[in-house]
């Protein structure tokens, strides 16, 4: 298994473009089949650009049958959305920026310790990892609930930091162990000959080896933080309330409220859509990870 | 990994050998950096489920003060006289099946699609990862209002032009509207893995089966499918992993109606406890559901590690 993961690493080949191949890419066929992908691309996407357009249409524009195609753009709803969201954005930063912050403190360790120095039972402790992932949430809010109400932690930002960090842990320890085991023993061995101690050659020679994968794991939990809606819905209520609560509230029963919520999707959603864009190469490589080793 | 290990180790056993003392010392160091990580899952994650197994023996409803008291396995006999607990599981099964399966197929056919080189690929590619990336809730809100709503919907709108009735979506449909919703926010990610998987194939090996006349299906089948394996169940366990714990769709676009239509499990447990406040009730679901996967994910696990097995 070990060789045959060496040799197939999808390290090198994601995003390494696809060397031409002569029969594809041309042709009636050819032609076809990209316009194919071309109008499934569009398709996937519209939902998203829709959104996009409500956001700067009024409500009855928004709600129109059929549908408004053409308008003279708004920026009413965009600034009402800034303008209210303040709280929650403040509470969405600190649950996703210190939770990424400490699984990657706790992971970086963990991780090291299941690749490169392999502990006894290292497939058991994986294992462990990946079951809490398979752990329901539904399983546990109960007890979390009735916990943190006696410990007076109920709609407080740090109950959610302490929650995320746990539902980011473990794909962070599956992740960075990957990475770890892609740097060559000749590395190590040298920093050993020259006498680096742990903390020396973890820190100069390893870590800035695996600071691509670093960005991906940390990439992959701020996604995963960033949207968490359940435990925000569950354990929140109005001083600890996140980015997606404030989405849920900006519908009312009465009136018109889609422009305003398509307003409030777009500005949540983006960070992420960028975040993701800018790094797609990093996201699959750490997502495709798995697969191989 | 191994190899590396082993030079590793090599590397240490050049210094003169240790006495038990200090192989107790190596183990500790060794061990040492993973502790915080697992110390803190242990007590974050393992706690509260002991906490729920106890609570499920336990007849414990918030609305009745004389409650909570022990009930051994009441709550569990309960549960599965529910037909409605009965109707969320079956709709749990359902919507991760149907989601799960439907977007690897797609998926794999998009992969295909951006595996062939053509201009703008890059711009395609972004496209298509983008329903991944959009928080969950909105796009939730995005196909309960913009796309499915039944008087303003687009997707109304655009049947009607080929004279088609407006549909009542997530009414008459809940589980279906659920379904493409997930479907939406999952291809993309499948999408992902299984062209990881397409560009890791080594270009010499499929140069070869041109070189000797296999054609485009037979190479797909004997060279391609294979290599694809490992990605397309990586894709299947993540993505049924996270799409068997699916509540946001189901809580944003039917509410799990109408009715108890289109609940699954997590949704119901949320309803008990959180709506009805029947702790012991919804514990015991809980730890169904728990014992369910464990089940689900050992046999799943194992049919991946035989393939493994196969192969090499």
């Amino acid at each position: 298994m070990t060789t045959a993961a060496h040799s197939a690493n999808p390290a090198t080949a994601v995003g390494r473009p696809a060397t031409p191949r002569k029969d594809k890419g041309t042709g009636v066929g050819g032609g076809l089949l990209t316009a194919l992908t071309w109008v499934v691309a569009i398709g996937f996407f519209f939902p998203v650009a829709w959104m996009a357009m409500t956001a700067f249409k009024n409500e009855n524009q928004a709600a129109s049958d059929p549908p408004t195609w053409f308008f003279a753009p708004t920026l009413d709803q965009i600034r009402a959305v800034v303008a209210d969201s303040g709280t929650f954005l403040g509470n969405s930063v600190i649950a996703t920026g210190v939770s990424t912050l400490l699984v990657i403190l706790l992971a970086v360790p963990a991780s090291y310790a299941l690749a490169i120095r392999p502990v006894r039972k290292t497939s058991d402790v994986l294992f462990f990892f990946m079951s809490t992932k398979m752990l329901p949430v539904v399983a546990v809010i109960m007890p979390i609930y009735v916990i943190a109400g006696r410990l007076h932690v109920l709609d407080n930002i740090w109950t959610l930091v302490v929650l995320y960090t746990a539902m980011n842990l473990p794909i962070a320890v599956w992740m960075m162990r990957s990475f770890f085991q892609e740097i060559p023993g000749e590395v190590l061995e040298a920093a050993s000959m020259d006498g680096a101690g742990l903390m020396r050659t973890l820190r100069s020679v390893l870590m800035p080896m695996v600071a691509p994968g670093l960005a991906a794991t940390a990439l992959i939990c701020v996604i995963f933080a960033w949207n968490e809606f359940f435990f925000a819905l569950n354990l929140t209520a109005s001083r600890a309330a996140t980015v997606p609560i404030f989405i849920t509230s900006t519908m009312t029963s009465e009136g018109l409220f889609l422009a305003r919520l398509s307003a409030a999707s777009l500005l949540a959603s983006l960070p992420v859509i960028i975040a993701g864009w800018v790094a797609q190469k990093q996201l699959v490589r750490g997502l495709s990870m798995g697969a191989i080793k | 990994m191994t190899t590396l290990v082993e030079r590793h180790n090599a590397a240490q056993g050049r210094r003169s050998e240790p006495d038990v003392a200090a192989v107790r010392a190596e183990a500790w160091r060794r061990r040492a950096p993973l502790l915080p990580a697992l110390i803190f899952m242990v007590i974050v994650t393992q706690v509260p489920f002991l906490v729920t197994i106890w609570y499920s023996m336990r007849s414990w409803n918030l609305l009745r003060p004389d409650g909570d008291r022990f009930v051994g396995l009441q709550n569990y006999v309960d549960i599965f006289a529910d037909s409605v607990f009965r109707g969320a599981a079956l709709n749990s099964v359902l919507i991760t099946l149907s989601c799960v399966l439907v977007a690897m197929l797609i998926g794999i056919g998009l992969a295909l699609l951006l595996d062939r080189p053509f201009r703008g690929r890059g711009v395609a590619r972004t496209l298509l990862i983008t329903p991944f990336l959009i928080m969950p809730v909105a796009g939730s809100m995005i196909w309960a209002v913009s796309m499915l709503n039944p008087t303003y919907g687009l997707v109304n709108w655009a049947i009607g032009l080929v004279g088609i009735d407006p549909v009542d979506w997530t009414s008459t449909y809940p589980v279906l509207s659920i379904v493409i919703a997930l479907v939406w926010q999952w291809t993309p990610f499948m999408m992902l893995l299984v062209l990881a998987g397409l560009q890791a194939q080594p270009k010499d090996v499929l140069e070869a089966a041109q070189v000797d006349g296999a054609g485009w299906g037979r190479t797909f089948v004997s060279i391609t499918l294979p290599q694809l394996r490992r990605y397309i169940e990586l894709g299947v366990l993540l993505g049924a992993i996270y799409v068997v714990n699916t509540f946001d769709q189901i809580y944003l676009m039917t509410a799990g109606g109408p009715g108890t239509a289109s609940a699954n499990l997590p949704f119901y447990i949320y309803q008990r406890a959180f709506l009805g406040f029947d702790i012991g009730q919804a514990a015991a679901m809980g730890v169904v559901v728990v014992i369910a996967t464990i089940i689900v994910a050992t046999f799943a696990l194992r049919l991946i590690f035989r393939s493994f097995e196969q192969k090499d």
